[in-house]
């Protein structure tokens, strides 16, 4: 046996114990980071006189009557120090609490008193004192909508158009689906593959987006990739218990019109937090046109849900699940668009939307791949590639809609 | 660093006075040429740089800048000339004789704004951008004695009459170095000096220049060939890339965004008025100056004691300047700025306080 004669080998030589051989190296860590500070032996790469690096973004602007409100947040190195404010290139007056100067990591409000112009843009620089202007643009101005009941409701109500209602009126599909015959169900789920792809991309291209406007210390775009390597790997984790059997039982195509459900719901929060923020921003001139837009778009997500499961009977109550899984999350979205829009949020959000469609596409692929190994056909007979192409046409067309 | 906080405090506590405040200031400008001064509630102002709602409404920086020596004063700036050591040559003519250096400094060019210029400066008046005024009379024999105590190789180029040997073109002096310009001071005219070390562009936005006037011999009595005495006040309209990315952040005039519009320049009704007005803005092709409530005569370059037009409306290149001459006839507050809205807005804009 080799183990015995490896405990008498260290056992003969003096250890440490446990909890000192792991202190060690963070002591080590401590005495060099000391000795950093200390002795500043980079010097050599420091010369004097050289600006501070600065980084601050300006997270939210509210505009009130006769006023914007200006949240900025300091994610530079160091302590930052507001001197000065323009508005449309023109110095202006504003306040600020707690502070001109913020800390790292630190937020502050600014209030600017100004008389902006209902649909017209305007920019908002801050120079910090060392000069560098830091510039947020309010594409169209409009009264930001302040928390209430009312608004509140109006806001639900936005997210009601954009999520639930079109994939409640796509869930409708089913018994329509349900008398199609394989190769028509096959169709479907094809058309499913390509939406999901459609909304794979367009939920990417969102995330980068919305990472961009991150401040640079949270790393946006990390952030974005690893939300959804972490949501694709967790989704795995859950599929990955489940027996090919149960895959292929009503159960296990339950199972993946919820993840079905899940995914869209996390884009469709996406969809929620885009047009609650473009609101917010004043872009509601754009209008009920943008919220059709959404609607027709999305009403495509309802067939996706229900085409894993056409071979099914499930309840009335397994459908008002689904449709609130899918639908609901864009209320959610809406609500934090409108009332307290974070760009870091937004990212993990729609990163963990872009890791479940992945996975989504995998998990109906896998129907569809069975189905052809079953028949003995290629996967990419024309049906399949038929229904795929249209999916992705309907969704690029629909969108026609809600992009400018 | 300054916290600007509680300037800015106080300044919150005007808002809420700002809607009749900012109206009836807009009316006192519009009908000032209308009623006469009696009529007019006189503004409030008050040394201290107390912001004042009701001229300007929002459109100014908040704070004030640090003004104590060494630091720069625009409203000292406005009044000093420093004539030089004088003595005379054995031919009888004077002699001024200036000590001059340039030297790398930060200097504050909005409140809490710091730019890292270069400027020249002399022992008597400190280091500053715009550079002290010099000033001398026509046919005086001028000794500059420069040294660079900048980082950078720099030289003094004067605007002039004068042998290219002392044009601050060639040589170039370099850190520690030393040269002497001498030359004879024609023509008489309101002029300029400015580094010519190449990039020009980064060597006179950095803060190298200043304005250089000669006056018309012959004392200053308007029939004798001078300039008839009046309040006398020295402007250099200039600009600021705090980014350096070929665009200014801060115009102002003598540097300091909207400092005369925090400290009004105090004039007295009736007085003669006289402005050495020099444009030595980067980056934008032209600046101005329009004045209101009077208008000016308007001596181009200085090189003549007639007036070339009568006007409230200069515009200049890079590099030109005008005398402007005039008296205010009513008591208040006179504004002036550039006339494009942009420059204006972004700093360069002040008053003349009149005061019978």
């Amino acid at each position: 046996m080799d183990a015995p004669k490896i405990v008498s080998a260290t056992s003969t030589k003096f250890t440490l114990p446990l909890w000192l051989s792991a202190l060690i190296p963070l002591a080590l860590l401590i005495a060099l980071i000391a000795v950093f500070f200390v002795g500043n032996p980079l010097a050599i790469f420091q010369s004097a006189g050289l600006p501070p690096i600065e980084s601050l973004t300006l997270e939210r602007i509210e505009l009130r009557p006769g006023q914007f409100v200006v949240t900025v947040f300091n994610g530079s190195p160091d302590p930052l120090t507001i001197a000065q404010v323009t508005v449309d290139d023109a110095f202006w007056q504003w306040d600020v609490a707690p502070s001109a100067t913020l800390p790292r990591f630190g937020r502050a409000i600014l209030t600017i008193p100004y008389d902006w112009v209902l649909g017209e843009p305007h920019a908002i620089t801050l120079l910090t004192s060392v000069g560098t202007p830091f510039t947020a643009e309010i594409p169209v101005a409009a009264e930001t909508p302040r928390p209430g009941l009312n608004q509140f409701l109006a806001y639900g109500l936005l997210g009601i158009y954009i999520g639930v209602i079109p994939v409640a009126l796509g869930l409708l599909w089913f018994p329509a689906m349900r008398r199609m015959g394989r190769r028509g169900l096959n169709f479907v789920l094809a058309l499913t593959i390509g939406l999901l792809v459609f909304l794979l991309i367009d939920t990417a291209l969102e995330a980068l987006e919305v990472a961009g406007g991150v401040a640079g210390v949270f790393q946006g775009l990390p952030v974005a990739v690893f939300a959804a390597l972490l949501s694709w790997l967790a989704i795995l984790a859950v599929s990955g218990r489940q027996s090919e059997a149960e895959r292929d039982s009503s159960s296990g195509r339950l199972r993946i019109a919820t993840l079905i459900a899940l995914s869209i719901g996390l884009h469709n929060l996406g969809e929620g937090l885009a047009v609650g923020a473009a609101f917010a921003l004043g872009e509601a001139a754009l209008g009920s046109f943008l919220v059709i837009g959404f609607t027709l778009h999305n009403v495509t997500e309802g067939v996706g849900i229900a085409a894993p499961v056409t071979k099914d009977r499930p309840s009335l109550k397994s459908f008002i699940g689904l449709a609130a899984l899918a639908g609901l999350p864009a209320v959610v979205g809406a609500w934090m668009g409108g009332f307290a829009y974070s760009p870091l949020l937004a990212t993990i959000f729609l990163g963990i939307g872009v890791g479940a469609i992945w996975q989504v596409i995998v998990e109906v692929g896998r129907l569809l791949i069975r189905d052809a190994e079953k028949h003995g056909v290629s996967v990419a007979n024309w049906i399949n590639v038929a229904g795929l192409a249209l999916g992705i046409a309907v969704m690029y067309f629909t969108a026609y809609f809600v992009k400018f | 660093m300054k916290d600007l906080t509680p300037l800015s405090r106080r300044k919150f506590l005007k808002l809420g006075a700002l809607g009749t405040l900012g109206v009836a200031g807009a009316a006192a400008l519009t009908q000032q040429n209308r009623v006469t001064a009696q009529e007019i509630t006189p503004p409030t102002y008050s040394d201290s740089g107390g912001i004042d709602h009701g001229m300007h409404g929002d459109n100014l920086t908040v704070g004030d800048v640090d003004t104590t020596p060494p630091n720069f004063d625009p409203m000292k700036y406005l009044t000093t000339f420093d004539y030089g050591r004088v003595s005379t040559l054995p031919n009888g003519q004077t002699l001024r004789e200036w000590d001059v250096f340039a030297v790398d400094k930060e200097i504050e060019v909005a409140p809490g704004i710091f730019f890292p210029a270069w400027v020249y400066g002399t022992e008597q008046h400190g280091a500053h951008a715009p550079g002290p005024t010099f000033r001398c009379t026509e046919g005086d024999r001028l000794r500059f004695n420069f040294l660079n105590a900048s980082a950078h190789p720099h030289t003094i180029h004067f605007h002039g009459i004068h042998s290219p040997g002392m044009d601050g073109v060639t040589p170039v002096v370099n850190t520690g170095e030393s040269f002497t310009y001498e030359f004879d001071a024609r023509p008489f005219g309101l002029h300029l000096y400015h580094c010519h070390v190449m990039p020009l562009k980064r060597h006179i936005h950095k803060g190298l220049y200043g304005t250089f006037i000669i006056d018309p011999p012959g004392g200053t009595s308007p029939l004798g060939g001078g300039r008839a005495p009046a309040k006398e006040f020295v402007m250099m309209m200039n600009g600021f890339d705090t980014n350096f990315d070929g665009e200014n952040e801060i115009y102002a005039v003598n540097t300091v965004a909207f400092h005369y519009a925090k400290h009004p320049i105090l004039v007295n009704v009736g007085e003669l008025i006289r402005i050495y007005l020099v444009n030595i803005t980067e980056f934008d092709p032209i600046n101005s100056l329009h004045l209101h409530t009077g208008m000016y005569k308007m001596f181009k370059t200085g090189t003549r004691l007639d007036y070339y037009e009568y006007t409230d409306m200069v515009m200049l290149c890079q590099g030109e300047r005008a005398i402007l001459e005039f008296t205010l006839e009513h008591p208040g507050r006179a504004m002036f700025h550039a006339h494009q809205s942009e420059l204006a807005e972004l700093g360069w804009m002040g008053f003349f306080e009149a005061r019978e």
